[in-house]
């Protein structure tokens, strides 16, 4: 009988299960408001607690003291990985951990497999089904979050790497995929067919993330959570395991969320993130640049950037990627300090997608001790750009690009952005006069009312926190 | 189709809703504590590895197992207190007159 782990388990079991899957919902539901969000979390982890001592207490599970063994080593590297690291390399540990949950979803579907083959019976047409998707997303989600990994801590280059043929590829694996998997599904057990479609879905997860640039990578991280439920929900299906069906359809919900909200954000479509290949794209729009040379830009010292804040009334910051690289936050939460001291009024606007993962800025900024009342969502704080008196921009360029909103043939025409020309004075730190991840100049930098204050962000910003000292 | 993966594909679809229901309209603040959350709650695959691994003699299923609950267990425990770590962070300090 090939029944194994597929057959139903005893009640109790179940009915652990059920709690475990409402105490996933409570907790998700309170991680979604500021004030509960911490017991959320440690509700769901209740949950997944409970779920593991159920499935330790089943009968066929009787290798308990080896799975004990690899519980506590993975709960050790996850501590003292959780422990580590940095709040500005935040995205690339929830990539990598997005990527382990896949791998174990996969390992699964593989170790059922060789189950069945085993047993020298055919493998039932639900079992083939279910094992080949869940190898094919949790593949996926394995590659493709190590590769947004490795981009993310600069292993290799994070901007979007394009070849030629590059569709025409995709295309041909994935039918060489999809033909494995027929033959499997139709014909017989063959686990040398078997391995190719498992080395072909690895190398899917690899190409998928491949052409998907720096700034893009929010959506990306958002879907790759997304996958990692998926992956689950399939291991799921697999094991006929209802509690991993329910868990994993829950993270691939909020995935898909999250994604929705980062493509809105870049009034892009999902499509185009992913095969629009952003930077690579656009390069034809840099020939138009050598107009731009003409044009002045404005470049001050930190002294005169600091007299403009330290008199000004209200000002307005908005951080992007470079202050997360140049680890930026507590100088930049010390130079807000200062300017209340001197009676300016000083908030933070923060653009959806700034950064390398959703909510980025706000993680760092919380991380420097900065209120979350301060930090302005960019349809509250847009209106009152006309009223600030100066808006410093930190490290920030695309989502501050006025050409979104004027320029019907740039790039990024469309994308929602923070209105900072608005102001009555603009000061933008900035190493140099690169364009930014979309390849885009911005005429902001042109702009009678902006200042450049050209430098590293921290270096930058801790000079002006001594210049403002010393009015 | 078999009615086992027939209330399996309910369960699914069932609990997909559930989950936009719940988590939509999340502030910008709590997409990262509610990603890498959700994260961890990915890591449900332990209890998949758990029963994979259970077998007394040692094969390839069992190898494979075992490997998967060190993997999964390293993305349930790390992902929820890392976000705990974040969720620490948020606080709502009164805001200096």
């Amino acid at each position: 009988m090939s029944g194994g782990f597929t057959e139903f388990l005893p009640t109790g079991i179940e009915i652990t299960y059920l709690v475990a899957a409402s105490l996933f919902i409570v907790g998700l539901k309170q991680l979604g408001s500021p004030a509960t969000a911490r017991r959320g979390n440690l509700i769901a982890a209740i949950g997944m607690f409970l779920a593991i001592v159920a499935t330790l207490l089943n009968q066929s599970v009787l290798n308990y003291q080896m799975i004990l063994v690899g519980v506590v080593v993975g709960s050790l590297v996850g501590a003292i990985a959780a422990q580590k690291v940095e709040m500005t390399a935040m995205p690339q540990m929830v990539g990598l951990l997005n990527g382990l949950g896949g791998a174990a979803s996969t390992l699964i579907a593989v170790g059922e497999y060789w189950r069945l083959m085993g047993t020298g019976n055919p493998v039932p047409l639900d079992a083939t089904v279910t094992i080949i998707l869940s190898v094919l997303i949790g593949n996926i989600t394995l590659t493709g979050s190590f590769l947004a990994f490795a981009k993310l801590q600069s292993l290799v280059s994070g901007s979007p790497v394009t070849y030629p043929l590059q569709q025409p590829i995709n295309i041909l694996l994935l039918v060489g995929f999809l033909a494995g998997s027929a033959y499997l599904i139709t014909t017989a057990i063959d686990p040398t067919i078997f391995l190719v479609i498992n080395g072909i879905s690895l190398l899917l997860g690899v190409l998928f993330v491949l052409p998907i640039g720096g700034a893009d990578m929010p959506v990306v991280i958002s879907l790759l959570n997304s996958f990692s439920g998926l992956a689950a929900s399939a291991a799921g299906f697999v094991l006929m395991n209802n509690m991993l069906i329910i868990a994993g359809a829950l993270v691939g919900a909020s995935g898909i969320i999250l994604t929705q909200i980062m493509c809105k954000a870049m009034n892009r479509s999902l499509a185009s993130v992913l095969f629009g290949a952003f930077g690579g794209a656009t390069k034809a729009t840099g020939g138009a640049s050598g107009t731009q040379q003409d044009k002045i830009v404005r470049s001050i010292g930190a002294e005169e950037g600091a007299m403009m804040l330290g008199y000004a009334r209200s000002v307005v910051i908005v951080p992007g990627y470079g202050m997360a690289v140049a680890q930026a936050q507590h100088t930049v939460r010390e130079l807000a300090d200062q300017l209340e001291k001197m009676g300016v009024e000083v908030k933070y606007a923060i653009h959806p997608v700034a950064g390398r993962m959703p909510g980025h800025m706000n993680v760092l900024l919380a991380e420097a001790n900065v209120p979350y009342p301060q930090l302005y969502d960019m349809d509250d704080i847009n209106p009152e750009f006309e009223r600030t008196d100066v808006a410093l921009v930190i490290g920030a360029n695309d989502v501050v690009n006025p050409a979104a909103r004027s320029d019907a043939n740039s790039p990024i025409y469309g994308m929602p952005i923070l209105e900072v020309d608005k102001a009555q004075h603009t000061i933008v730190i900035k190493r140099g006069m690169s364009a930014g991840f979309a390849g885009v100049e911005n005429d902001l930098f042109y702009k009678d009312k902006t200042m450049m204050l050209f430098g590293g962000a921290k270096d930058m910003v801790a000079q002006l926190v001594s210049e403002v000292k010393q009015l | 189709m078999t009615a086992g993966l027939l209330t399996g594909l309910v369960v699914f679809v069932l609990a997909s809703f559930v989950g936009f229901e719940v988590i939509n309209k999340v502030p910008p603040t709590l997409h990262t504590p509610l990603m890498s959350g959700a994260n961890a709650i990915s890591g449900i695959a332990v209890i998949g590895a758990v029963l994979i691994a259970g077998a007394q003699e040692w094969n390839v299923t069992v190898i494979l197992g075992l490997i998967a609950v060190v993997l999964a267990t390293v993305n349930v425990v790390g992902g929820f207190l890392v976000t705990d770590r974040m969720l620490q962070m948020f606080k709502k300090k009164e805001v200096k007159a």
